[in-house]
């Protein structure tokens, strides 16, 4: 197997930017088929995260209502969680949804509780998942952007733009964003992904008011609205925005955003301060008509597995999206046996973070690299920059995403040349070379001295 | 872990630390001193233009200059030195306050000491913190970080500038990037006025016809991989005219928006930070609010001028080896803030001595009057030429001027 990935690094696509939230399976029609998959993934993170041992935790999600009315809405949602099969939800009054939530506004009337909602890392998750299926046989081949696709003596040829082929008997189509382009490439169904833009804004650990649940307000029509997210790091994210159009590259931020990201969130928890905005993303939703995931085999072309539409809740749903890829393969024809030496464990990164300074002896005894801080805000030792590395995650985003280097309150004005540094000395690629997410971001553009 | 017991622990060998820990030993403390570079000097190391050191010196020296006359003799003074060793941690023990670091050389090292002194310096302010909109691509850094990229590591951040702040930081980099072959497109500065030096503007932009944009602020970066361009607006009644919004085609945007000092490891021990400063409420003494821990230089409060930050790193170790040796301590009078004052270092004066008071300015005026009083009393005032924000002002205080207050009352500084 042979996964194909046009940016340099896995999870720099959606997965990267998103609100992070292990959803719990009360916002979706029971008619839906992300409903299902959303209550299904849920369920799979705790054996996941054993095995691969990305941050995540199941602190649960509140919905705050502020009025007679949107309690109504409230109860709409728990009967749609309870017909959905959501774990334990429940409609709470005031006061037990402000001893669930001490950070909410006095102003709730009352809410919905569930308790198996959860936050997660998405890239921590994407890169374990990656490993673990590198480690059991599966070639990954990232900088490699599909371009052109013939079917040949019962197989799929697939040319990059760099010119390489790829041969398979089966292709499933799970590019996100551009699944449409990647369909129409192999002549299957037509169809198109609008991009649906969600802005997020990050508040510094140790802000006032930090949540210790994931905060909904009663949903709008086409967004989850905006929510306060505790993060498993201990930042605050406040977001997302639901902004349809726009092409499909753009992530910018914008002032009037930022300010309705705050009137709603600061009117949900009124402790928040714009002081305390340490940076701010985009990400883009890939929407289809109807709003829900299109996964199916093609009808129009042959052995070909389309996962499109994959919008929110894409993440957690992902784990129940690859179960129901696999049956389709299957009905599909395609033989698929269990490894016997299937290993879905990777091995556990240590953090000096982590460890007490007397427990670190042990770990700076192994290698004293750990003792060798490189990222002052978030406390990221070399050795954990070095691993990053060498698993391949060359470039700084990729770092940052692996290690949280770069990602606390002075955004890498400290450690950037640090990490360079580091990348130089481990793979040999000279200063302006290396990039923030591939090529075209290089970080210097020259040396002094350098002639034009 | 390696456990050292020690009369004072300084965090940090930038110009406060460096200052500081010599004078300690010169009284004869036993001193370690812990800086997370490999190379003592701090942020001097990478101000390799001149203009330091005319006050405490005499003389006109780079930053590397001004920082190897105390390098020199810190390194023969007999400090216990740390390099590329990270404090994590001040907390407490049974001796007075425990501090922990992490080196590659010597892995985790436990400090019991008798005094502390932070001199961590500051970081600076990101586009996180001003909350510029538009794309994440690569070229938006922030000064600091060219400074080193170009000063240290002998890189060119880009090839076509934007610097946003006008701040004497952001007027020497455009020099600087000038000489080393970018071309700066422009300056651009929210306030109507410039907060870097008029020396600075004159020898630093109009001597390379660097455009400055007063009154004007970023409104969005633009780019997807790397920056392509800034969109540059004029403020009116503090909103951007986004009818009069302009393009400038860039590659790099830097911005030189402000330095915070970096008290994360003051404020996880306990120390009550000042608002107005962003740095630890300090004494006379120079002694914060959590025993036996004392503040100088960048940490305490940003300075403009690394005189003023050897002369309080001074005056900082001589309390500290004053309270080290058990000197009976003074009753304080607590200082304020009063009209037009920013913030002010310190928080309370020492009747019987000397004190030097440091402050910012909330206004720009000309022919200032700086007023000291007490209880609606005045009780000193001096003509100043001229206040801005971004220009410290310092006050000397004889001893025995304000022995007359009385206990409780507070003496308020303010501008008129
Ligand atoms: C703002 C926002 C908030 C969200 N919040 C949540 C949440 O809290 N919980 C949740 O469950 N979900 C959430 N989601 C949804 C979730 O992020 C997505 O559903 C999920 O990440 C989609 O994963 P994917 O693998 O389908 O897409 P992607 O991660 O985009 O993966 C597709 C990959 O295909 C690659 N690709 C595309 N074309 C080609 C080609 N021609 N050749 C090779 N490779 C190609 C892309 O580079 C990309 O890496 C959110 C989404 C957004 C935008
Ligand atoms: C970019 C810049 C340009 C300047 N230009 C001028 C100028 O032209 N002229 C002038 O007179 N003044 C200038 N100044 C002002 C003056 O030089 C500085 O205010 C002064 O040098 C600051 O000294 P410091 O020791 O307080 O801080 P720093 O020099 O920043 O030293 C702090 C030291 O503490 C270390 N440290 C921090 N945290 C830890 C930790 N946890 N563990 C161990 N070590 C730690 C840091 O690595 C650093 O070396 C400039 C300041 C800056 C920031």
């Amino acid at each position: 197997m042979a996964l194909l990935e046009r940016c340099v690094d896995v999870s720099f696509g959606v997965s990267k930017a998103n609100s992070g939230i292990i959803h719990a399976g009360f916002h979706h029609s029971p008619s839906s088929l992300k409903a299902r998959l959303e209550i299904e993934g849920n369920r799979a993170f705790d054996g996941l995260q054993a095995e691969l041992g990305f941050p995540f935790r199941r602190v649960g999600i509140v919905v705050a209502a502020f009025s007679v009315e949107e309690m109504k809405t409230v109860d709409h949602l728990y009967e749609q969680g309870v017909e959905n099969g959501a774990r334990d939800v429940e409609i709470v009054g005031r006061d037990r949804l402000l001893a669930l939530e001490p950070a909410l506004s006095r102003d709730v009337v009352g809410g919905l509780f569930a308790p198996s909602g959860g936050i997660i890392e998405p890239y921590r998750f994407v890169f374990a998942l990656a490993e673990s299926a590198a480690a059991n046989g599966v070639f990954l081949f990232t900088g490699w952007e599909a371009v052109r696709a013939h079917r040949q003596n019962d197989a799929w040829h697939i040319t990059s733009a760099a010119g390489e082929d790829c041969a398979a008997r089966w292709v499933v189509n799970a590019a996100g964003l551009r699944a449409d382009a990647v369909s129409a490439m192999f002549g299957a169904e037509r169809f198109t992904i609008v991009p649906r833009k969600g802005e997020e804004f990050i508040l510094d650990k140790g802000s006032a008011g930090p949540p210790s649940r994931v905060i909904f307000p009663v949903p709008a029509r086409t967004s989850k609205g905006v929510l306060v997210i505790p993060t498993v790091e201990g930042t605050v994210m406040l977001g997302p925005t639901a902004d349809e159009g726009g092409d499909k590259d753009d992530t910018t931020t914008t002032p009037e955003n930022l300010e309705r990201v705050f009137r709603f969130a600061s009117q949900m928890v009124p402790r928040i301060s714009k002081r305390d905005i340490i940076t701010s993303f985009a990400g883009l939703r890939p929407t289809l008509p109807g709003d829900d995931f299109m996964i199916e085999l093609s009808r129009a072309a042959p052995c070909l597995v389309q996962v499109a539409g994959i919008q929110s809740p894409g993440l957690t749903a992902s784990p129940a999206i690859a179960e129901r890829v696999k049956a389709l393969l299957m009905s599909g024809g395609l033989e698929l046996v269990e490894k016997a030496d299937w290993q879905p464990g990777i091995p556990r990164m240590h953090r000096t973070r982590d460890h007490a300074p007397w427990e670190l002896d042990q770990l700076v005894a192994r290698d004293p690299a750990y003792a060798h801080l490189v990222c002052r805000c978030e406390g990221v030792s070399e050795a954990e920059v070095v691993e990053a590395i060498r698993k391949g995650h060359t470039t700084l985003d990729g770092i940052k995403y692996y290690t949280r280097a770069g990602m606390g309150r002075c955004q890498g004005g400290f450690c950037t040349y640090r990490i360079m540094r580091l990348v130089a000395r481990e793979t040999g690629m000279p200063l302006e070379r290396i990039t923030k997410h591939g090529p075209g971001s290089e970080l210097v553009l020259g040396h002094i001295g350098d002639r034009p | 872990m390696i456990r050292r017991t020690i009369d004072a622990v300084v965090v940090g060998g930038g110009s406060a630390g460096l200052a500081a820990a010599l004078r300690l030993r010169e009284a004869g403390a036993t001193v370690a001193m812990v800086e997370r570079e490999p190379f003592l000097g701090g942020i001097l190391l990478q101000c390799i233009h001149s203009g330091f050191g005319l006050q405490e010196f005499g003389e006109d020296l780079t930053g590397p200059e001004y920082a190897e006359r105390f390098i020199r003799p810190a390194l023969n003074a007999g400090i216990e030195m740390y390099l590329d060793a990270t404090v994590t941690e001040i907390g407490e023990d049974a001796t007075g306050r425990s501090v922990t670091a992490l080196s590659r050389a010597v892995g985790v090292v436990r400090f019991s000491a008798r005094a502390v002194v932070l001199a961590m310096g500051c970081r600076e302010r990101n586009r996180g913190n001003v909350a510029i909109a538009g794309t994440r691509p690569a070229g938006v850094l922030t000064a600091g970080l060219a400074q080193r990229l170009v000063n240290i590591e002998g890189c060119v951040p880009g090839k076509n500038v934007v610097i946003v702040g006008s701040g004497d930081i952001g007027l020497i980099l455009a020099r600087r990037l000038t000489l080393v072959g970018c071309t700066v497109r422009a300056v651009v500065e929210i306030q109507s006025y410039p907060s870097g030096s008029v020396r600075n503007i004159a020898q630093c932009l109009n001597d390379y016809s660097i455009p400055l944009h007063l009154g004007h602020v970023v409104t969005r970066i633009e780019g997807r991989d790397r920056v392509e361009a800034v969109r540059v607006a004029p403020l009116q009644d503090g909103r951007p005219l986004t009818g009069r919004e302009f393009r400038i085609p860039c590659d790099t945007v830097l911005l030189s928006v402000g330095l915070i000092p970096e008290n994360e490891l003051s404020r996880a021990a306990g120390v009550p930070i000042n608002e107005g400063t962003a740095g630890p409420w300090v004494d006379a003494d120079m002694m914060t609010g959590a025993r036996g821990i004392f503040a100088c230089g960048n940490v305490l409060h940003v300075h403009d001028l690394v005189d003023f930050v050897t002369e309080e790193a001074r005056r900082c170790a001589d309390r500290a080896a004053a309270y080290l040796k058990g000197d009976p301590r003074e009753e304080m009078i607590p200082v304020k803030a009063g009209a037009n004052v920013r913030s002010i270092v310190p928080n309370a004066c020492a009747p019987g001595r000397r004190n030097v008071l440091y402050l910012r300015s909330l206004v720009v005026k000309n022919d200032a009057l700086l007023e000291l009083s007490a209880g609606g009393e005045k009780l000193r005032t001096k003509r100043l030429a001229h206040v801005q924000p971004s220009e410290m002002i310092r006050f000397g205080l004889e001893a025995g001027a304000i022995q007359n207050i009385n206990s409780g009352t507070a003496l308020e500084v303010a501008l008129r």
